[in-house]
């Protein structure tokens, strides 16, 4: 694949015209992705994708397209041509664009991991010999995925590796069930087989009788991956330069009136440790680490090139849509073993979903609980919660509620797999807070 | 494009129980202004093509967006492949399962004036409602967009069937923000999220009334700054189309979908408050709610004449005088419930496999005018235009958020409020529905953005809805 997009570059560069330049952006994966229902398959299949994101600039005119490739320059060849026809057909028509940013410093870089996967048969094997006896839901999906950029300045970066993501449910009844995600460049079935004891020993304490408790305000645990649910929301325009310029941001309080969040929060873009390429789709080279909340101040934001031109200042290689893909948030003082006895009596959450604003103003969100959440007392599970729904502002969560944060953290690899498999994760401590407030 | 991927089909088509093959090819176009500065323009190609394969009881299916001959035959191999492993050990026996052999063509209709797209028109356009929104300058972001998309679709089957659907899809959107201090309140056409998205061309504008919208957002946006909170409480809640399009969609469509409630989507989208043993008899609502799959209205967003197991598409009633029918699950589905659904087993490009989605789900009109509504409730508030939207993975306990209220106090329309949410439970809901519009209150609304299924797939849907009045709703404002 590395070197039909060289070659595919090397094309593109041969039909430029007069002081034409281009950037493209190349993702390719090829995934096989088995679904499974009731511990047995749904819906296997295989998807192979190339897809061609094409920049055409003259001056400070310039316009992109996209398109569907077959992986064979010699087919591919007219569908480029077309493409780039097109594209310099219509820069006459469009005016010239005062925020245009291109990065002309070539800054070539790769990134190779070979893969080590093992058949995808023999995972879904695994898992169906596993889940017989259990109620299993969920998806693999596994195989490789390419992400390229070249420019007509000569920068290559390329980035390349093979990943699974297997992400279950074990279900108890109706809406109890234990969540799960095995997910790396390496399959372990060692590994694999002690997640899912561990995930069938927790399904035990969803037998027991669930109980309800009323609206109000409770002592509470998030585990990392029901924190990731809370922390994810700050991608929504949370970090973005340009919300928080046009006061649209969740933390433009942050910004503009100083507020706080506890100073035990640290967190930045931690590309250096992430997954996703460093580099994004206009060739703009991420830095290792973006300091974006630091003890509890607004720190740094995400500043795209397009951001850093109508502003005047610098970017710092976030995409188009200055979100992050590496959030990492600093470790606390916590011990992970520790986090039912300091709950002591209260509600653990092990997963939260559909999150939203309810009040974008003061970072109020509201949510639910699901999957593995239970009712705690003296330090004790009692019994899994019927599900509930938070309506809570992060300044409260994060800033004068925040109890502590666990000194173990957990690498949660993104699981989504719109239009492409995801290069994104997180790496966060579990939380405990003072109260959460439900209020349904 | 079709003939050949015939032709090819025909050569290459494996002798197995069932074979299918799906392409698609779409085209499209973005314009977007922003503080009158345009964009960069995008547009796009994606083709490619998905083979399906049931055989001896296994299902498979590969993907590839090599559509050449060894494309195609790759896919064949590697669908057969899936086919061989899954056989025996499938959530149900794909051999008991008998799909379509259709055969048609379908097109979205043609646009009455024949007005092509221009691009520089288009940008004009956008560019004058981009002005007309910065009136004061606590305007601090606005954009206007339309986005075109164009989508071929060829359905084959092995043992002869041929269906040819054509879309345009016109989406229109424009927002503008305002802010003072720490408040900033947006105001949107249809909703940040494209609500006026309809199938159709250039005639899209006129319909979901962007010429002069970027004015008149801009001065709401402005009036939500001045305004109160929304009260907090237990009150009337009278929802207009632009927010009724979201309660249908959440708390209707999401848990009717068969497959949620078979449970495939447990680990992801979640499962459903509604069992299998409830449809016939369950009161889902009060007498006055009838809700339809409609995929036969011209210009709605996801109206089409086969889905894309190839079973045609019907308008049909889910739930009639407030009483559940049917439940919206296309042909897999269906024959693993043993129970009738319709025709809505939809993917939403050549690279994802068709699962249970909603198409267009509508709710049809009643018979009480707006003035009507208003004049029937003492105290309660005029929500429009969703902003804010959660859910329970059963669909059962929500709450909303809209851009846009107005107090109604002893059957008047009254003040603007800001930050207006309320809350509720599905199962209730729709029980406490005391009015239903009638059809000048009616309007055709959509969305491109419904995310669903492993592996991840946005759609497009369309809901159709007459404003509706409900009675002692527990809403809410901002703090």
């Amino acid at each position: 694949m590395q070197n039909y997009f060289h070659d595919l570059a090397a094309f593109l560069d041969t039909r430029l015209k007069g002081k034409e330049q281009y950037t493209c952006w190349l993702s390719a994966e090829a995934s096989d992705f088995v679904r499974f229902n009731r511990s047995a398959i749904r819906q296997p299949g295989h998807v192979r994708q190339i897809y061609l994101s094409l920049h055409l600039i003259d001056g400070m005119r310039h316009a992109k397209t996209s398109t569907s490739l077959a992986g064979n320059l010699e087919s591919d060849r007219p569908l480029l041509e077309y493409m780039l026809n097109g594209l310099r057909s219509r820069l006459p028509e469009l005016p010239e664009d005062p925020h245009l940013l291109i990065s002309t410093e070539v800054q070539s870089s790769e990134h190779i991991s070979a893969s080590q996967l093992p058949e995808t048969g023999a995972i879904v094997d695994e898992a169906l010999t596993a889940a017989q006896g259990h109620d299993m839901v969920g998806i693999l999906a596994a195989g490789p995925l390419w992400r390229g950029f070249a420019n007509s300045f000569g920068q290559r970066n390329w980035h390349q590796s093979a990943s699974f993501n297997l992400d279950w449910s074990l279900y108890q009844s109706r809406d109890k069930a234990v969540k799960t995600t095995h997910a790396g460049f390496e399959w372990s079935s060692a590994e694999f087989r002690e997640k899912f004891a561990n995930a069938a020993a927790q399904l035990a304490m969803l037998q027991r009788t669930p109980i309800s408790i009323r609206p109000g305000a409770y002592r509470a645990y998030l585990t990392p991956a029901a924190l990731s649910d809370i922390i994810g929301m700050l991608n929504w325009d949370g970090l973005s330069e340009k919300a928080l310029r046009t006061r649209q941001s969740s933390l433009r309080r942050m910004r503009d009136e100083g507020w706080q969040l506890n100073p035990a929060v640290t967190l930045a873009e931690n590309t250096a440790d992430g997954l996703a390429p460093a580099f994004q789709n206009e060739g703009f080279i991420k830095p290792e680490r973006i300091a974006l909340i630091e003890q509890g101040c607004l720190a740094g934001s995400m500043i795209s090139p397009r951001t850093a031109k109508e502003y005047g200042i610098a970017t710092n290689g976030a995409d188009g849509g200055e979100s992050a893909n590496s959030l990492d948030l600093a470790g606390g003082a916590l011990p992970q073993s520790r986090a039912l006895q300091e709950l002591d009596t209260g509600v653990f959450i092990g997963n939260l979903w559909y999150l939203n604003f309810s009040d974008r103003s003061n970072f109020r969100l509201t949510g639910m609980t699901r999957f593995a959440t239970f009712w705690v007392e003296n330090g004790e599970i009692k019994a899994p919660l019927n599900v509930m729904r938070f309506d809570d502002s992060l300044y409260r969560m994060l800033g004068e509620n925040l109890l502590g944060l666990t000194r173990e953290r957990e690498l949660l690899i993104d699981t989504d797999t719109y239009g492409a498999r995801s290069t994104g994760s997180m790496r966060l401590p579990g939380a405990l807070v003072k109260e959460l407030r439900f209020v349904l | 494009m079709f003939d050949s991927i015939r032709t090819l089909f025909k050569d290459l088509a494996p002798a197995v129980d069932f074979c299918s093959l799906r392409f698609v090819e779409e085209a499209s176009e973005q314009l977007t202004v922003r503080q009158n500065v345009l964009q960069p323009v995008s547009s796009g190609i994606d083709r490619g093509a998905m083979i399906t394969v049931m055989h001896r009881g296994g299902y498979g299916y590969a993907a590839s967006s090599d559509v050449t001959r060894a494309g195609l035959q790759d896919a064949i191999a590697r669908a057969q492949a899936w086919a061989e492993a899954s056989r025996g050990r499938s959530v149900v026996d794909y051999s008991a399962i008998a799909l379509p052999r259709p055969s048609g063509l379908f097109e979205s209709p043609a646009s009455p004036n024949g007005k092509e797209w221009s691009r520089k028109d288009l940008i004009d356009l956008l560019m004058q409602e981009s002005h007309a929104c910065a009136i004061d300058p606590r305007v601090v972001d606005w954009q206007a967009s339309v986005w075109s998309v164009a989508s071929s679709q060829l359905y084959l089957t092995v043992d002869g069937g041929d269906i040819a659907q054509h879309f345009r899809y016109l989406i229109p959107g424009l927002a503008a923000t305002a802010n003072q201090g720490a408040d900033t309140q947006t105001r949107s056409l249809g909703g940040q999220y494209n609500g006026y998205c309809r199938q159709g061309g250039l005639e899209v504008l006129e319909q979901a009334g962007f010429h002069g919208a970027g004015r008149r957002v801009a001065q709401e946006a402005l009036d939500l700054l001045a305004a109160p909170n929304c009260p907090s409480g237990s009150m009337d809640l009278l929802l207009m189309p632009e927010q009724m399009m979201l309660q249908i969609h959440e708390s209707i469509g999401h848990p009717l979908e068969l497959d949620r409630i078979l449970g495939d989507e447990r680990n992801f989208a979640g499962t459903s408050f509604v069992t299998l043993d409830m449809f016939g008899h369950y009161q889902y609502g009060a007498n006055l709610l009838n809700v339809t799959y409609d995929p036969t209205r011209p210009e709605q967003f996801a109206s089409y004449g086969w889905d894309d197991d190839g079973s045609p598409a019907e308008r049909t009633f889910l739930i009639r005088n407030g009483l559940l029918e049917r439940p919206l699950g296309g042909a897999v589905s269906q024959a693993r419930a043993g129970m009738a659904g319709v025709a809505n087993s939809r993917a939403c490009s050549w690279n994802r496999p068709p699962i249970d989605r909603m198409a267009n789900l509508n709710i049809e009109p009643g018979s009480s005018r707006l003035d009507e509504m208003i004049r029937s409730v003492e105290r309660g508030v005029l929500m429009d235009t969703n902003v804010s939207w959660s859910i329970d993975d059963s669909r059962n306990k929500f709450q909303f958020g809209c851009e846009f209220g107005r107090l109604i106090e002893d059957g008047e329309l009254k003040g603007i409020v800001k930050n207006p949410n309320y809350r509720g439970i599905s199962a209730t809901f729709w029980r406490s529905l005391k009015a239903v519009g009638d059809q000048s209150t009616f309007n055709v609304m959509g969305t491109p953005f419904c995310g669903k299924g492993e592996p991840s797939q946005v759609i497009r849907v369309g809901h159709a809805s007459p404003a509706c009045l409900f009675g002692n709703i527990d809403v809410f404002g901002g703090e």
